[in-house]
């Protein structure tokens, strides 16, 4: 085995190792802050595999908008309604526990049969595009790809209105879920006016 | 365009001469760039560091140090010295593995960004095909560093300086990566190397600053901002966050936020010389010094030559852009935090928008000046 394969080898044992132990972390630990950050190492991890497999493009990407955007974004809301109440407790939290690992397991083994049945089209190291993949990226977004492209965009200007629509309460004068009127004063406490109603 | 020293080859072959095989000499090689950058780096640093002591001395009419060295240049010796011995503490109700991952978090991708930084043709530890953008990709990880470290501390100004740094860091990148995009679209290439070379065609008068001088203030802005420099210090605002997230950091951590800022501050103004101001070129192409000495451009004295002012060239004009940030940072008042993202986002982002757009369509009405 010449070194460059063996190092090959190690990083993708490390790779996996960090994948699989940080998914099952940001799973199953209890606190919420931790979660969001091992989410943030398994996204790191797969650009690892990416820049393994001569992706480099796609794992720039992948750190630049999962890690740098999405990521980000998770630990942002999760940090600013960071709120100390205690979780009303669930009454039937072990049969859920069992099902929800019960439907887990059988994607998962739906997931490796599809992988051991499929024959997979594996280019050969000479074959390899590496640093030319950035340009058949754009080639592909903007021929074959680009009717979904657009979609994508159009996708996320709704999400994005629908965030400020939600956000903004003054748009709306009901609560959606509950039908009431909605409380148009602002979430923090009215501050005392410092210099009047002085003498 | 394939002149300029190959320092790797020569080593290498310099290694085989003793009988090594390739891959034993390119395993020697590895570390050896990395070595020399992160010295570069640090020692970019000291001076940085010592300049913005005599610059902040000079704008306020004091001597500033003096006594430690000539001039006080071992200061910032002595202030890293002060930081490595000094205690390390967790404060007692922080979170230990969070509050120690922060820092590392905030560090590492700035100096991971110094792999695509070159000082010549050849003189750059990796010429990656994605370049340019592997900085905007590493630079995104930065915030979820600061807002460990201000969750961590358990302490709400920590806290709400690490929500302020994050927030900070998401607005100003989208107009820095745009602005990156217009270099990008004018060179056809990501790689820093390309981005140099289509620069250097008739020396100063080729730099992208005059093509993309819309480009070249924004991204100077956005620069400024991503590294919490003065007018966009809001995160560790020292009068009203006490420090923002650097609040509970003392001894070695702090420092790494230090470097880290300090590194940060270097390495965009070596990337600003790279995009806007034709990275490692001379003001004058080599090729007319070559051709009025009456030297081939392969001659061995003009190659040590190109490689020598390559390097000075960069660092001079990085130095320089250093020297503004530092003057920017001790004249001018701080920005509110609701200026800086309306700034960001209804101002730079547009302009950024505009600038891209256009690039676009006079790369398709002059083909051969903003590259065909």
């Amino acid at each position: 085995m010449s070194i460059a394969i063996t190092t090959q080898f190690i990083c993708f044992t490390v790779l996996s190792l960090v994948v699989i132990i940080g998914a099952l972390g940001v799973v199953l630990l209890e606190s919420i802050v931790y979660s969001a950050f091992l989410l943030g190492g398994v996204f790191m991890s797969v650009a690892g595999l990416y820049l393994l497999l001569n992706a480099s493009f796609v794992a720039a990407a992948q750190v630049l908008v999962y890690v740098g955007a999405v990521n980000v974004l998770i630990i942002f809301a999760i940090m600013l309604v960071n709120k100390k109440e205690d979780l009303k407790p669930i009454n039937d939290i072990k049969s859920r526990r069992i099902i929800s690992t019960l439907i887990c397991l059988t994607l998962l083994s739906l997931l490796i049969r599809v992988d051991l049945t499929n024959v997979w089209n594996v280019a050969s190291p000479q074959n390899s595009i590496g640093e030319e993949s950035t340009i058949r990226i754009g080639e592909h977004l903007f021929s074959d790809y680009l009717l979904p492209f657009e979609v994508a965009s159009v996708l996320l200007l709704m999400a994005m209105i629908g965030a400020i629509v939600l956000a903004r309460r003054d748009v709306m004068s009901r609560d959606i879920s509950t039908g009431l009127p909605v409380d148009q004063e602002l979430i923090e406490k009215s501050s005392e006016p410092l210099l009047t109603n002085k003498n | 365009m394939e002149y300029g020293l190959d320092l790797e080859y020569s080593f290498n072959e310099f290694l085989k001469g003793f009988g090594l095989s390739s891959e034993i000499a390119h395993i020697i090689w590895l570390p050896l760039p990395m070595l020399l950058v992160l010295v570069a780096a640090v020692v970019g640093v000291l001076v940085t560091v010592w300049l913005e002591r005599k610059i902040s001395a000079a704008a306020q009419q004091r001597i500033g140090p003096e006594y430690a060295g000539a001039l006080g240049v071992l200061q910032p010796i002595a202030d890293g010295l002060k930081l490595l011995v000094k205690e390390d503490i967790i404060p007692a109700k922080a979170d230990g593995i969070l509050f120690t991952a922060g820092p590392i978090l905030v560090l590492v991708p700035v100096i991971l960004s110094w792999l695509i930084v070159p000082f010549g043709q050849n003189l750059l530890i990796s010429n990656v095909g994605i370049g340019i953008f592997l900085w905007i990709a590493l630079s995104s990880i930065q915030p979820i560093g600061l807002l460990m470290s201000g969750y961590a501390s358990n302490n709400k100004y920590s806290l709400l300086g690490g929500l302020r740094a994050a927030a900070q860091s998401i607005s100003y990148e989208i107009p820095l990566a745009l602005s990156v995009l217009a270099i990008v679209l004018m060179t056809n290439s990501l790689s820093t190397i390309d981005i140099v070379n289509q620069q250097s065609g008739a020396g100063i008068l080729s730099w992208n600053i005059w093509r993309q001088p819309v480009g070249f203030i924004v991204f100077w802005i956005c620069a400024l901002a991503e590294c919490e420099r003065l007018p966009f210090d809001l995160p560790e605002a020292e009068e009203e966050l006490v420090a923002g997230y650097q609040t509970e950091y003392a001894g070695m951590k702090f420092a790494l936020f230090y470097l880290g800022s300090y590194i940060n501050l270097i390495l965009s103004a070596l990337l600003v010389s790279i995009l806007y101001l034709g990275g490692w070129g001379f003001p004058i192409p080599v090729e007319v010094i070559a051709k009025f000495l009456n030297l081939p451009i392969n001659a061995p004295f003009i190659q040590v030559f190109t490689a020598s002012i390559g390097i000075v060239m960069t660092v001079l004009k990085a130095y320089l852009l250093v020297f503004i940030a530092i003057l920017l940072r001790w004249t001018t008042p701080r920005v509110r935090i609701d200026q800086l993202l309306d700034l960001g986002w209804k101002f730079l982002l547009p302009i950024s928008l505009a600038n891209l757009l256009i690039t676009a369509g006079l790369k398709l009405a002059f083909p051969q000046f903003f590259g065909g």
